[in-house]
């Protein structure tokens, strides 16, 4: 049986770049753990020797010919949807 | 039967016109605006490419199979003339610079867009509460949830504004909804149709759709949506025809796990009654056992958020979508803005996936998640080999009522239970509405077909509605 603490939320929440309040982490550590409290049943299924299904239909490696198309959507068109620009580029705030 | 071919006949004997046709269909929509079912109409681009099509008419060009049909598309699609939010808050104003292939496939043949429909935001949900742009009401009660993920969609083909809708079905979505609102809603095979331009949330799940009030019309947007895509790469390799009607004698296997005191008395009734209607067509239905069904919902709640939590890295209020204000830093810019712009559901799906993911949980969840995922196409397999197609209720209960499971995800996502083993193997599974409860909420059906089988799981269901079942 998993067990997951508020510290463990918020560890989760930093993996997945979320800033959540402190109010959230609270009602989502009691969400996490009956989540994870369901899909603990699994581990009392026998898989061993088993191997792991990633893709239903067998399909591998599809290949295209390695030559350049011209999209649909331009660079005006995509550069207008950003929330900031500064030329042709996309603007953020400092990095580092 | 088909609303879609009366319309198409109309248009195309010059008894009606296009601009008629989708007049009419954005005067139905103004008119259920209660029900909270779409989030936008694509009314100027609408009208704009029915005055053309009408032009094209009067040259005496042929237009399409689909001429003059109006279509509503989950918000979840990109599509033009409306903002593609799917229900977020952090696609708000985002407008798709393409259109999804299957749309492009739908106006090709003469269809005409008039609206996107509401969802629950980024498809995670089965009651559309989880929409940051509120609740779509149930077309038979609206103190009822509609159901989800698709349930806009699901509720303007019942209430006739459409005669079909697009939906996506990762774990149930398109079946789910389908059922609560008495609606036919395909899940095809995995990859018979293209994903391309609509808006992803696990990756080896979902699938493209529609609802629609017969089998015949499913089938005939089936048809039309089909098909590899070089734009999606997980697209099989053209298979799919109609078949012009269907076996009789067909050997059906009623899933018993699927019929557990667990599951509504009435929703056991309709099930049932079905049974007997299946029999009394000439087909034999038998109990058979799937033993992993009732586990499937443990691995889908597994290997799902782990695809959400990767899918969902992109939105991050750099290259589009809404963008928190007033972050110093790039770290703060992301983690405010998706905080901000996702709802609570998406919050928990991205945090089990990256949980399962996470190094030393990883082999524990993911990777025994995939290997209990084979034992249930095993078992699947097995099933088929015996079996033409297989029976289950397509939900646990009737529509349940608005706010009733939104503060217990893990009873929300038991809505789910019968329709993720179909999502999880890749097989092709469709609702069929097969009766109702003593409140009057419709009661649906789920038949399953083996993989690529869709035209016979269709013809089956065309063959049961002829006879008016």
């Amino acid at each position: 049986m998993s067990t997951i603490t508020n510290d463990d939320v918020r560890h989760l929440a930093q993996l997945s770049s979320l800033q959540l309040t402190d109010d959230e982490i609270a009602h989502l550590q009691v969400d996490l753990a009956n989540i994870l409290a369901y899909i603990d049943q699994l581990n009392e299924l026998d898989t061993s020797g088993v191997e792991p299904t990633y893709q239903v239909t067998g399909l591998e490696n599809v290949w295209r010919d390695d030559v350049v198309q011209v999209s649909d959507a331009d660079r005006e068109v995509l550069l207008g949807l950003a929330p900031d620009t500064a030329g042709n580029s996309v603007k953020v705030p400092q990095v580092l | 039967m088909s609303a879609i071919s009366d319309i198409v006949t109309a248009v195309r004997g010059r008894q009606s016109t296009v601009r008629a046709q989708v007049e009419a269909a954005l005067a139905r929509a103004e008119s259920i605006t209660e029900y909270h079912a779409l989030l936008s109409l694509t009314k100027e681009r609408a009208l704009a490419r029915a005055d053309e099509l009408d032009g094209r008419i009067a040259t005496g060009q042929d237009i399409g199979l689909l001429a003059g049909v109006p279509f509503v598309v989950k918000d979840n699609y990109l599509a033009f003339g409306a903002p593609t939010t799917a229900a977020s808050k952090i696609l708000e104003n985002f407008n798709a610079p393409i259109q999804a292939t299957v749309v492009e496939k739908l106006e090709a043949a003469g269809a005409i867009c008039i609206g996107k429909a509401n969802l629950d935001a980024f498809a995670h949900g089965g009651s559309t509460e989880n929409s940051a742009y509120g609740v779509t009401h149930n077309a038979f009660d609206m103190s009822k949830v509609s159901g989800g993920s698709s349930g806009g969609s699901a509720v303007v083909t019942a209430l006739d504004v459409v005669p079909f809708a697009l939906g996506s079905d990762t774990g149930g979505s398109i079946r789910q909804p389908a059922s609560f609102n008495g609606v036919y809603g395909i899940k095809p095979t995995y990859g018979m149709m293209s994903r391309y331009g609509v808006v992803a949330m696990a990756s080896s799940t979902d699938v493209m759709g529609c609802f629609a009030k017969s089998a015949e019309d499913v089938e005939l947007i089936v048809t039309i949506m089909a098909g590899r895509d070089d734009k999606d790469m997980t697209t099989l390799p053209d298979y799919f025809s109609p078949l012009a009607k269907s076996n009789s004698g067909l050997r059906i296997g009623i899933i018993k796990e699927t019929l557990t005191d667990d599951v509504d008395p009435e929703v056991r009734t309709v099930t049932q009654n079905y049974v007997e209607t299946l029999r009394a067509a000439g087909h034999t239905v038998d109990e058979v056992s799937q033993p992993l069904a009732p586990l499937a919902l443990a691995m889908y709640y597994i290997i799902v958020p782990a695809e959400v939590s990767s899918n969902l890295a992109r939105y991050d209020g750099v290259r589009y979508g809404r963008r928190a204000e007033g972050a110093k830093t790039l770290a703060e810019l992301y983690g405010r803005s998706r905080d901000e712009g996702f709802v609570t559901e998406n919050k928990r799906r991205i945090m089990i996936g990256s949980y399962v993911l996470s190094s030393g949980f990883f082999d524990a969840y993911y990777l025994q998640a995939q290997k209990a995922r084979t034992l249930l196409i095993n078992s699947f397999n097995d099933l088929f080999s015996q079996y033409d197609l297989l029976l289950t209720p397509t939900a646990p209960t009737p529509a349940f009522g608005i706010g009733e499971n939104v503060d217990d995800p893990v009873k929300m996502y038991l809505s789910d239970v019968m329709t993720v083993p179909a999502s999880l193997a890749g097989i092709p599974a469709l609702n069929i509405p097969a009766g109702t409860s003593s409140t009057g909420l419709p009661i649906g059906v789920q038949v399953m077909a083996p993989m690529r089988e869709d035209a016979k799981l269709l013809a089956f269901a065309r063959s049961m509605e002829a006879r008016g079942e």
